[in-house]
C-alpha cells in the first residue's frame, strides 16, 4: 500500500499541471502582499469604515497575522478549484490515457488502488496547504511584522492578542486541510464516472462555486438550507478566531467561542470525505473498465 | 424705595456671582497648577473595554504623556481601539490653557464627597468642545468627574478615583464613558462562519465604557517619551 501511495504521489508531481496550483498560490499571495504593503491602511479603513471613523486603532493593525487572514479568506475560496484540477483527474486521467485497464491488471485490489490514489491526492492537498502557510503566514510575518489581530465580523470586531494567535492558525490550517480533502474527495468521486478528466474537473468546480455562492447570499431561504451544503462548513476555520467571554463581557484569551460547532463542521466534512470515497470505491468496484 | 431696593439686590447678586466666578477661576487655576507639575509620565495599568460590538480581553497597558499634549495608550501584545479624541482620557488635557469662560454652578455631593461644579464654555465659536462640566474636590484639588459635550464626538464622561498619586493629580482609576453608534458589515464581505448559535440582539445606544486601573506611574523622569 505504501509503495502504491509513493507511486501515485510520484505520478502527481510528474505532471506539469500539478505545479499550476503552486504557481497560482505564489502569484496570488505575492499580489495581495504587495497591494497591502502599498495601500494596507486604506484597505483597513475601507473594510473597518464604521470602526475607523470613530476609533483610533493603536498598534500595528496591518501586520502579518492580519494579512494572512485576508489571504486565507481569499484563497480558501479559490484553492478548492485548484484541488479539483488534480483530484478529478486521478481516475478519469488514467481512463483518458488508456492506462486504467493496464493498471488494474497489477496484483492489487481496486479498493487498494483507489485508496492509494486518494491518499496521494491528500498528500498533494496538504503540501499545497503547507505552501500557502509558508507564503501567507511566515512570508507576511517577515514582511509586515506581528501584533494583535482584528477579526471583523458582520456584527462585532474581535481583538486577539499577538501571543494568542499562532495556535489558532495551526488549528485553522488543520481544519482547512480537512475542507480541501473533502473537495478532493468530491472530485475523486466524480472522476470515477468519466473517461475524460475535463468533465469531472468542471463538475467539481461548478458544485463548489454554486454552493459557495448560495451559502454566502444573505437571503433567508438560503440561510436556512445552507447548513446542508458542505461548503458552508468549509469556512469553519474562521471559528478559531473568536473567543468566549466572561460574565462581564471580557474576551477570554486561549479560548474558542464555539468549539462544538467547529468540531461538528469538521465531523460533517469528514463524513463527506468518507461518503464520497466510499461511494467512489463502491462504484469503481462494480464498474466495467473498458479503457 | 423699590427701585433702590432692586438696585441694592442687583448689586449684591452681581458681586456674589462675580465672586463665585472668580473663586471658580481661581480654583481651576490652582488645580491646573497642581496638574501642570507633571511634565511627563509613563504609567502601567489594566484596561477593560466594554463596547457592545468589540470583543477584547482585559489587557495590560502602558500610557505615555509628555507636555503639552502628547498622549498614547499602548496595549501590551495587542491592538487597541480607543474612541477618537481619546486624548481627553488624559487628566492633563481636561483643563484647556485658555479660551474659555468659567461658570460656577455651585456644589454637589458625589460618592459621598462635596464637589464644586464648574462649567467651561469655549470663547472660540469654532471650538469642537461645546461645554465641559468639571466636578472638583476643593479640599484635595482633584478633578473627580468631567462631562464634555463636543460637536463631532457626542458627549463623553470621565470619572476618576485617586490614591497614591493624588498629590500629582493623577488618578489610580479612570472610567471613560462615551456614546457609540451601531456597527454592521455585510456578510458578503466578511464571509462569515455561521456556527449555528443564536445571535443575541445587541443593545442599541448603549454607552461604551473603558476602565483603566493604574498600577504605577513614573513621573517627571523622562519616561513619558512616546515610543
Amino acid at each position: 500500500m505504501w509503495t502504491l501511495i509513493q507511486i501515485e504521489v510520484f505520478k502527481i508531481f510528474r505532471k506539469p499541471r500539478t505545479y499550476i496550483a503552486f504557481a497560482a498560490v505564489l502569484a496570488i499571495v505575492l499580489l495581495i502582499q504587495t497591494a497591502i504593503y502599498v495601500d494596507g491602511r486604506k484597505y483597513l479603513e475601507f473594510v473597518m469604515k464604521d470602526i475607523s471613523e470613530r476609533f483610533d486603532i493603536g498598534g500595528n493593525p496591518v501586520n502579518g497575522y492580519f494579512v494572512c487572514f485576508i489571504i486565507l479568506q481569499t484563497l480558501l475560496i479559490h484553492v478548492p478549484l485548484l484541488v479539483a484540477l488534480i483530484a478529478a483527474d486521478m481516475i478519469a486521467g488514467e481512463a483518458n490515457m488508456g492506462t486504467l485497464r493496464l493498471l488494474l491488471t497489477k496484483p492489487v485490489s481496486r479498493t487498494e488502488l483507489l485508496f492509494s490514489k486518494f491518499f496521494a491526492t491528500s498528500v498533494y492537498v496538504i503540501l499545497l496547504l503547507l505552501w500557502i502557510a509558508l507564503l501567507a503566514l511566515l512570508g507576511s510575518i517577515l514582511l509586515f511584522g506581528t501584533d494583535g489581530m482584528m477579526n471583523a465580523k458582520s456584527y462585532e470586531v474581535v481583538l486577539i492578542n499577538e501571543n494568542d494567535l499562532m495556535w489558532r492558525y495551526l488549528l485553522a490550517f488543520g481544519f482547512a486541510a480537512i475542507s480541501l480533502i473533502a473537495v478532493a474527495a468530491l472530485g475523486f468521486l466524480l472522476s470515477v464516472f468519466a473517461d475524460n478528466s475535463i468533465g469531472p474537473i468542471v463538475a467539481t468546480m461548478s458544485i463548489v462555486i454554486v454552493l459557495t455562492i448560495l451559502s454566502t447570499m444573505d437571503i433567508p431561504f438560503f440561510q436556512e438550507i445552507k447548513h446542508f451544503f458542505f461548503t458552508s462548513h468549509m469556512i469553519g476555520w474562521k471559528g478559531f478566531f473568536d473567543m468566549k467571554v466572561d460574565a462581564d463581557g471580557n474576551a477570554l484569551p486561549g479560548t474558542i467561542a464555539n468549539s462544538k460547532a467547529i468540531l461538528k463542521s469538521a465531523g460533517i466534512l469528514v463524513l463527506h470525505i468518507v461518503g464520497f470515497v466510499g461511494i467512489a470505491i463502491g462504484i469503481f468496484n462494480r464498474k466495467d473498465i473498458l479503457s | 424705595m423699590s427701585f433702590r431696593f432692586t438696585l441694592i439686590c442687583g448689586f449684591f447678586l452681581f458681586c456674589s456671582a462675580h465672586g463665585f466666578a472668580q473663586n471658580a477661576t481661581a480654583l481651576l487655576q490652582t488645580v491646573k497648577k497642581k496638574i501642570d507639575r507633571v511634565d511627563d509620565y509613563m504609567a502601567t495599568g489594566i484596561m477593560k473595554t466594554d463596547i457592545v460590538f468589540i470583543k477584547t480581553p482585559v489587557s495590560r497597558i502602558r500610557t505615555y504623556f509628555k507636555r503639552p499634549d502628547q498622549f498614547l495608550i499602548k496595549r501590551d501584545g495587542g491592538l487597541s481601539l480607543l474612541p477618537k479624541k481619546g486624548i481627553a482620557i488624559n487628566v492633563n488635557s481636561i483643563i484647556p490653557a485658555n479660551g474659555y469662560t468659567v461658570i460656577d454652578v455651585g456644589t454637589v455631593v458625589l460618592w459621598g464627597t462635596q464637589l464644586r461644579m464648574v462649567k467651561l464654555l469655549p470663547t472660540d465659536e469654532n471650538s469642537d468642545m461645546v461645554l465641559s462640566t468639571l466636578y472638583i474636590d476643593e479640599k484635595q484639588l482633584l478633578i473627580r468627574k468631567v462631562t464634555t459635550t463636543t460637536r463631532e464626538n457626542g458627549t463623553y464622561e470621565i470619572e476618576m478615583l485617586y490614591g497614591k498619586y493624588s498629590e500629582w493629580g493623577l488618578p489610580d482609576k479612570a472610567l471613560f464613558l462615551f456614546n457609540t453608534k451601531d456597527y454592521k458589515l455585510p456578510k458578503g464581505i466578511t464571509f462569515e462562519y455561521d456556527d449555528g448559535s443564536v445571535k443575541k440582539e445587541l443593545p442599541k445606544n448603549k454607552k461604551g465604557r473603558i476602565e483603566i486601573v493604574y498600577n504605577s506611574y513614573i513621573i517627571n523622569k523622562g519616561a513619558g517619551k512616546l515610543p
